[in-house]
């Protein structure tokens, strides 16, 4: 059995619950089992927001992750509260253009991505939360980064199909961005 | 097998009652339900429907009775506060003997409370919110697959018992995603004789009315009524069992509480404790059964809910207070995390209630 906890975390605006949908798109791509539950709260109101998603190959119990195996930290107050609740072997993905401190923590594995910079030099402003999103399927093969246009296909709506090709892109300096 | 599609569970109750041939929705906006609302402003003027965003829930669930008179598959939607303001008309919808589907995505009360994630309108939808003798069948889904099946079957039954068919939801089932599939069943209708259809010059006029002056004519109104909701309550009572057969400690739990209570039940038998999960599918009728039997079956209940305390009320009169019963809930539109049921579990093996 294995069951992947996402916690995706951030100011409004950066895209957080897209990178989850993708997440979870990307899972039942896979045939996985999945979960998606977004802040929709007076945190989401007052301009944080953040994502539950929870891949595996049983069903799914409760949607609320509790205790991430992975976090996406895109600002400093998300990592600062959610930093202490991922497990000893996590992963964490930190947005290093917005967070300028590191993680104390030494037992588990993190990535620094200077994501909202890498977007701003490539003109794709809005996608840093793309870029992490590809770096994370690079570590991740049980998602395979092949598929991803197929599902960024299903969720870019036909109005903006220009949108395909920049996220597109963001996947890929994610994936290629060296750490 | 139909294709797998990620859907919020808002939007899954919305398109099975579409499927189910609901034509009429009535409503008025509120979180955490409003992309039912959504959902159907959109697609009801493409396939001929009515949708409607009323000036007040007052006015929608009178708008669903009417619907409802004229033998239309009917629906509104609302959280927590918008019910009780709906609650008036479903009592005269009760009165009258027609049916309707109502969902209550609930948040956090009394009051204006809060907008997250609650159960705390067990007591309003499973022993009436609205005044006089009556009942509604109110089934608590706990997937956003259940959303969606259980929209269907709440039209069936409510068409069936010309009776209210509550969905009794939250604010997490309602905004997550999950993958769901749409097989094409066949959704039951029924006849409806009893409608305003208009005679046509053809029939004798029908009139849909809870209005009995008659003390004696009211008194058999009820009798009769209350002869329907036994027949529901014996052939209608939905549950699932998890990991019962040889269970020793049995957990309560319906909706979200029951997906926390599951990776509970998982991490206790993992510990060695023989544990298991009743869920209440149907929460008025009340699995009866399966209650009195694991009362004969288990050393103790632990009741998972999101309110102080209201479904264990129901628990103890069902288990006729055999075993002892601990509550494990959190409230407010707070969650309870599998470690605390976790330990809830853990206490009633050691005998502590």
């Amino acid at each position: 059995m294995k069951t992947t906890q996402i916690l995706i975390a951030g100011f409004g605006g950066q895209g957080i619950l897209f990178a989850g949908k993708f997440l979870a798109y990307k899972g039942l791509q896979e045939e996985l089992q999945v979960s998606w539950l977004p802040s929709y709260g007076p945190e989401m109101r007052g301009g944080t927001a953040n994502c539950n998603v929870i891949l595996s190959d049983t069903p799914v119990g409760s949607p609320i992750v509790t205790s991430p195996d992975v976090l996406i930290a895109m600002n400093l107050p998300s990592l600062q509260k959610y930093i202490d609740t991922v497990v000893p072997g996590g992963q964490v993905y930190v947005d290093s253009a917005l967070i300028d401190v590191k993680v104390e923590r030494t037992d588990v594995e993190v990535f620094y991505i200077p994501a909202t910079q890498m977007a701003k030099d490539n003109d794709i402003a809005t996608l840093a939360n793309m870029i992490i999103v590809g770096h994370l399927l690079q570590n991740h093969p049980e998602l395979d980064f092949d598929g991803a246009a197929e599902t960024v296909e299903h969720l870019v709506p036909p109005k903006k199909a220009a949108l395909i090709e920049l996220n597109m892109k963001a996947l890929n300096l994610g994936k290629e961005y060296k750490n | 097998m139909a294709q797998r599609v990620l859907m919020k569970g808002n939007e899954a109750i919305a398109e099975a009652a579409i499927r189910a041939g609901c034509r009429h929705y009535f409503g008025y906006p509120i979180t955490p339900q409003t992309e039912i609302a959504a959902y159907m402003a959109k697609k009801m003027p493409k396939i001929g429907g009515v949708f409607l965003q009323a000036e007040s829930e007052i006015a929608s669930i009178n708008m669903v009775y009417g619907a409802a008179a004229a033998g239309m598959r009917v629906m509104t939607s609302s959280s927590s506060p918008g019910i009780s303001l709906k609650s008036e008309g479903l009592s005269y919808i009760a009165g009258s003997d027609v049916p309707a589907l109502v969902v209550n995505v609930q948040r956090g009360g009394p009051g204006l409370g809060g907008i997250q994630p609650s159960q705390s309108d067990y007591f309003q939808a499973t022993k009436g919110g609205g005044h006089g003798d009556y009942r509604m069948i109110v089934l608590a889904p706990a997937s956003v697959q259940e959303m969606a099946s259980l929209t269907i079957k709440g039209f069936e039954l409510a068409d069936k018992y010309l009776m209210t068919s509550m969905i009794l939801a939250d604010g997490t089932i309602g905004q997550m995603m999950e993958p769901i599939t749409f097989e094409d069943t066949e959704v039951k209708t029924y006849e409806k004789p009893w409608a305003l259809t208009g005679t046509n010059g053809q029939r004798k006029h029908n009139v849909v009315n809870s209005l009995y002056l008659k003390p004696d004519e009211l008194e058999q109104k009820n009798i009769a009524r209350y002869e329907r909701y036994k027949v529901v309550e014996e052939n209608e009572a939905m549950w699932e069992e998890y990991m019962m057969e040889d269970a020793e400690y049995c957990v309560v739990a319906f909706g979200i509480a029951s997906r926390v209570a599951k990776n509970a039940v998982v991490a206790a038998r993992k510990e060695g404790i023989k544990v298991g999960l009743i869920r209440p599918i149907t929460l008025w009728p009340f699995p009866k059964k399966a209650l009195a039997k694991a009362a004969e079956q288990v050393k103790g209940f632990v009741c998972v809910e999101l309110n102080m305390g209201q479904m264990i009320e129901d628990v103890r009169l069902y288990t006729q207070c055999k075993k002892p019963v601990s509550l494990c809930s959190r409230c407010g539109g707070m969650i309870p995390s599998p470690e605390e049921v976790l330990e809830s579990i853990r206490k009633a093996q050691k005998g502590e209630f």
